[in-house]
């Protein structure tokens, strides 16, 4: 190891430690709080062109570092104590302004914290700073955020700058980066699995309600859902054992106990049942590369003692036209509270009427993608049109949720692509929302069912990572984590980003 | 029923009505913000009713109880299964750019409200009750400039008790308002305060021949008095039967009542109606209810108006009308329940309705404030009763009782008042009024039977009113043969 004595430690290759190395450091007194905090610190400046942060928060960090210093010291560390993470700007986060990435709430500062980040906290995790998104969480690029792109750490095989995915790329980019060692995200549609597979990392979203939504700024209601990422399935199992509980502020919270997910790292997956849905993986449109990185991943399940069924998802391939009909319908009401009224940007004008006020307020105020959602959501609900869409959408929802069901009769996980393709070009697909859309087309379908669904980095193409889904019956992380574990103890890809 | 007088005949009144009832609950329906009336501005504003990014509606379970209660008391279906939706559209005191109701599934349907009509008792039909949000209060009159938004009322919970078209004159309307107000107050779910806001009113109102299809409706919104209810079904059912008569036709719309001129007037056409975009709220879960809970609030449920009169006139043989007016009022009806005790119900009532509910309104007291209390009643009554006094004096009794609060015996001792009983005592009086009067007891002997009463005067006027009033008769009687 390259910090075995004390003041001959390298600090940037403190960032490169995985969550239990850096806690076991730390308890052993190998490594301060401040050290490791520092270092992060350190690698945020550096890889600043990523613009990862929209609001880093390096003196909060600093004094929070003392205080992990001052708990260690006393023998009371907790159970992520000194944990540098990145929290997704969708959080509110008290005193510290939160802007979900738009000029609405460009200057908007919460007098209250969000109950997931406020649970990390209270177990000793040090935030470093707000990390970028795509605005309101609306997007699969990171394109859209009024504080500008997101760059990933990858660059293509020309050296061209890449998207890290969206909505939670600022939160990708900071810990496939090193600049933080997890961050926290939210997943609607994909917008933690998605990014995870486009920059090499762990990404969870774990049974819609496991995780509070209080404090997390609502884009779709019934499919919004706290998520992380990390670099090591590890270290995504003690980040979710601190992240997820029930929470009384929220009604879909569920009152659950929250499992020991570290256990099950330590777990084979010997005589699990693994499903693959043969009708999936034979529809057009799926990359050689995400084909085979899918077939190897089935292969090294079944060497380890898994047993591999083929399964059907018929109604999964509805998943995406369902989705863009329930969550801009959703997001069209929830993000009626941004008026103009109260805390949000206003239009400044003389002798507005309440109307002008609102509409010149919107029209600042919101991104082109967001009033798109807005737009296409008022239309679904619309009288006359509701029928067709929304209501129509709801029924082959269930109907997604009833195949899942009917699978995880018989299987304990489903192994599916995380994307069709690797990170694109930061400038592609912008002027087509529907090829955007496609990004969306295999994490969808668990969004809609509420399943634990995680993305873990399995393959590369053309120097690229490739993520490999696992999604599991609701409530069993515990199975999602043991198939996971197992594919990462069988790929020996090394998915540092080049120059890190 | 009262029917309109038009050129071309008689029309009806066709009348629905939606009443808002504000719950009676110390928290809002969906935060722990306080609903104390009069509070200071935007003091009792939770982040949930400012509609902060991420915060969340927690649905506060004793509303629900309130509202099953409550449907209870119309005699309704309770669903065990009811949903919240959100009702969007914007406005400057709706933070969240949508109101929290239920739509699709209330959780209270087909109710039945009785009121008294002059046929006699009609059935008015409740088709729901529904839960939903209050929005704040907008204030235009603060500034030339800005408008100013109160958050203090934003979120409290309501009941929207909806009727079907049943009433057919403005009289029954607020024959229902009445009804429904005193069954709300029985049932201490909502205080029925129309001044206050908390009860209001909106009315659907349309015209038709008798027997004829149902026409188009027009509704009109917040009207905040039984009696401007009244006024404004009348206004409009005649503005209708005019543009009817004259070959128009009724627009559906929703319509403005002004108290001062008496008028409706158009708020907004069907053209320019809000489109809600109904959807089931998804930060909220479903309400489902066990038949073991609606068992249990049954079982603390009241004895209502219909009941209470119906064993008042049965138990106490009092009149329908005496009965209706202590049933009016829960407090009033226990009041006299507590006199009651083990003396002659009948002559409570009359002396509640009579004696007492006259001078509390002579002097503009309510009835809490009033220094008789029920036990006062019940020893006047007994004393009454078992012949300490009589009729007579209780009524000095009583009015001392009314300005002192002392009780009875006190005031009969301290003011000498005990009936006298003792014949011989009588007698003497007797004696000495027909000695004093010799020549009316000879225009009595001689048939000028009126004077009967002149003499039981002067027994009474030496007595100070205190004789027995059926022993002077019985001896004047015996001592004039």
């Amino acid at each position: 190891m390259f910090y075995s004595t004390k003041g001959g430690r390298i600090m940037s290759e403190l960032t490169k430690l995985k969550i239990s190395e850096a806690l076991e450091l730390l308890k052993n007194k190998k490594i301060s709080a401040k050290e490791l905090v520092t270092s992060h610190i350190e690698q945020m400046e550096k890889c600043k062109n990523l613009n990862a942060f929209i609001t880093p928060t390096i003196d909060y960090a600093l004094e929070q570092a003392k205080i992990s210093d001052e708990r260690i010291a006393k023998n009371e560390m907790r159970k992520l104590e000194a944990i540098p993470v990145g929290v997704k700007d969708l959080f509110c986060t008290k005193n510290i302004r939160t802007t979900a990435a738009s000029k609405m709430l460009s200057n908007f500062t919460p007098t209250y914290e969000s109950t997931v980040s406020q649970n990390i906290a209270d177990n000793g995790t040090i935030m470093l700073g707000k990390t970028n998104m795509d605005e309101f969480a609306m997007g699969s690029s990171n394109t859209t955020s009024y504080f500008g792109n997101v760059i990933s750490p990858w660059r293509g095989a020309e050296g061209e700058e890449l998207v890290p995915g969206g909505s939670s790329g600022g939160s990708a980019a900071a810990v496939a980066a090193f600049a933080s060692m997890a961050a926290l995200g939210s997943d609607t549609g994909g917008s933690v699995r998605q990014p995870a597979a486009f920059t090499g990392l762990v990404g969870v979203k774990p049974t819609y309600g496991r995780c509070s939504r209080y404090g997390m700024v609502s884009f779709a209601s019934s499919l919004d859902q706290a998520g992380v990422f990390t670099r090591s399935v590890e270290d995504a199992a003690l980040m979710l054992e601190a992240m997820m509980g029930f929470d009384e502020k929220d009604s879909t919270s569920l009152n659950i106990p929250v499992p020991n997910l570290t256990k099950a790292m330590h777990e084979s997956v010997e005589g699990l049942k693994i499903g693959v849905p043969k009708d999936l993986m034979e529809q057009d449109g799926i990359g050689r590369s995400v084909l085979d990185m899918w077939q190897h991943s089935i292969d090294i399940l079944k060497s380890e003692g898994a047993a591999i069924i083929d399964i059907t998802l018929p109604t999964a391939k509805y998943a995406l036209p369902v989705y863009y009909v329930i969550a801009p319908a959703e997001a069209s009401s929830n993000l009626s509270r941004y008026d103009g009224v109260r805390y949000t940007h206003r239009a400044e004008q003389e002798h507005m009427t309440l109307d002008e006020m609102y509409e010149m307020t919107r029209s600042e105020g919101f991104g082109e993608e967001v009033k798109r959602r807005i737009l296409i959501g008022t239309y679904v609900l619309s009288s006359g049109f509701k029928d067709a869409y929304y209501t129509k959408a709801q029924k082959i929802r269930r109907l997604i949720a009833n195949d899942f069901n009917n699978s995880f009769a018989k299987v304990d996980a489903v192994l599916l692509p995380t994307a069709p393709t690797p990170a694109f070009g930061i400038n592609e697909k912008q002027d087509d929302p529907v090829a955007m859309y496609l990004n969306d087309i295999f994490t969808i379908p668990a969004s809609l069912a509420g399943l634990p669904a995680m993305s873990i980095p399995a393959a590369m193409e053309n120097g690229l990572p490739l993520g490999m889904q696992v999604i599991s019956k609701a409530l069993d992380e515990y199975s999602m984590l043991r198939v996971a574990r197992g594919l990462e103890r069988n790929i020996k890809i090394d998915f540092t980003p080049r120059g890190f | 029923m009262a029917f309109i007088e038009g050129n071309t005949g008689i029309w009806e009144y066709v009348i629905g009505l939606e009443v808002h009832a504000q719950i009676s609950s110390k928290s809002k329906l969906f935060s722990g913000s306080s609903t104390e009336f009069g509070a200071s501005t935007n003091s009792q504003v939770s982040l949930i009713d400012a509609a902060m990014p991420g915060m969340l509606p927690i649905l506060n379970q004793y509303c629900v109880d309130q509202a099953v209660k409550t449907g209870l008391g119309l005699k309704a279906k309770i669903n065990k299964y009811s949903v919240f939706d959100r009702k969007n559209y914007f406005y400057a005191d709706l933070p969240q750019g949508y109101q929290i109701s239920q739509f699709y599934y209330p959780i209270v349907e087909n109710g039945v409200i009785d009121i008294t009509t002059e046929e006699g008792i009609k059935h008015v039909r409740i088709n729901r009750l529904h839960l939903e949000q209050d929005a704040g209060k907008s204030m235009h009159d603060q500034s030339p400039t800005s408008s100013f938004i109160d958050l203090n009322r934003c979120g409290i919970g309501l009941m929207e008790i909806v009727t079907e078209p049943d009433m057919r004159s403005p009289l029954e309307a607020a024959e229902y308002l009445k009804k429904l107000r005193i069954i709300l107050r029985y049932l201490g779910t909502c205080d029925g305060d129309m001044e206050k806001g908390s009860m209001r009113c909106d009315a659907n109102i349309s015209v038709r021949k008798p027997g004829a299809e149902l026409g188009t409706r027009c509704e009109i919104k917040n009207v905040n008095s039984v009696r401007n209810v009244m006024r404004a079904i009348e206004y409009e059912a005649m503005r209708q039967v005019q543009i009817l008569e004259s070959g128009g036709k009724i627009d559906q719309e929703t319509r403005l009542f002004d108290a001062n001129t008496g008028e409706t007037r158009t708020m907004r056409s069907k053209e320019d109606a809000h489109d809600y975009r109904y959807f089931p709220d998804p930060d909220l879960l479903p309400v489902r209810l066990e038949q073991e809970f609606i068992d249990k609030i049954a079982s603390t449920m009241p004895e209502l108006p219909d009941d209470k009169i119906k064993r008042y006139i049965k138990d106490f043989e009092l009149t329908e009308y005496d009965a209706a007016v202590l049933c009016e009022d829960k407090m009033v009806a226990d009041y006299f329940e507590e006199a009651t005790q083990n003396v002659n119900a009948k002559i409570v009532a009359n002396w509640v309705t009579s004696e007492l509910f006259g001078m509390l309104n002579k002097e503009n007291i309510d009835l809490v404030d009033s220094k008789i209390k029920p036990v006062h009643i019940n020893n006047m009554v007994a004393l009454i009763e078992n012949g300490t006094i009589s009729g007579k004096i209780a009524k000095v009794v009583f009015e001392e009782m009314f300005k002192s609060g002392d009780m009875p015996d006190k005031i009969i001792k301290e003011k000498s008042l005990v009936q006298v009983s003792d014949s011989t005592s009588i007698k003497q009086v007797i004696e000495e009024v027909l000695l004093e009067n010799p020549e009316s007891v000879e225009g009595y002997k001689s048939g000028k039977d009126k004077l009967f009463g002149f003499f039981v005067g002067q027994v009474m006027k030496k007595t100070g009113g205190r004789a027995n009033p059926t022993m002077v008769n019985d001896l004047l009687k015996e001592m004039l043969q």
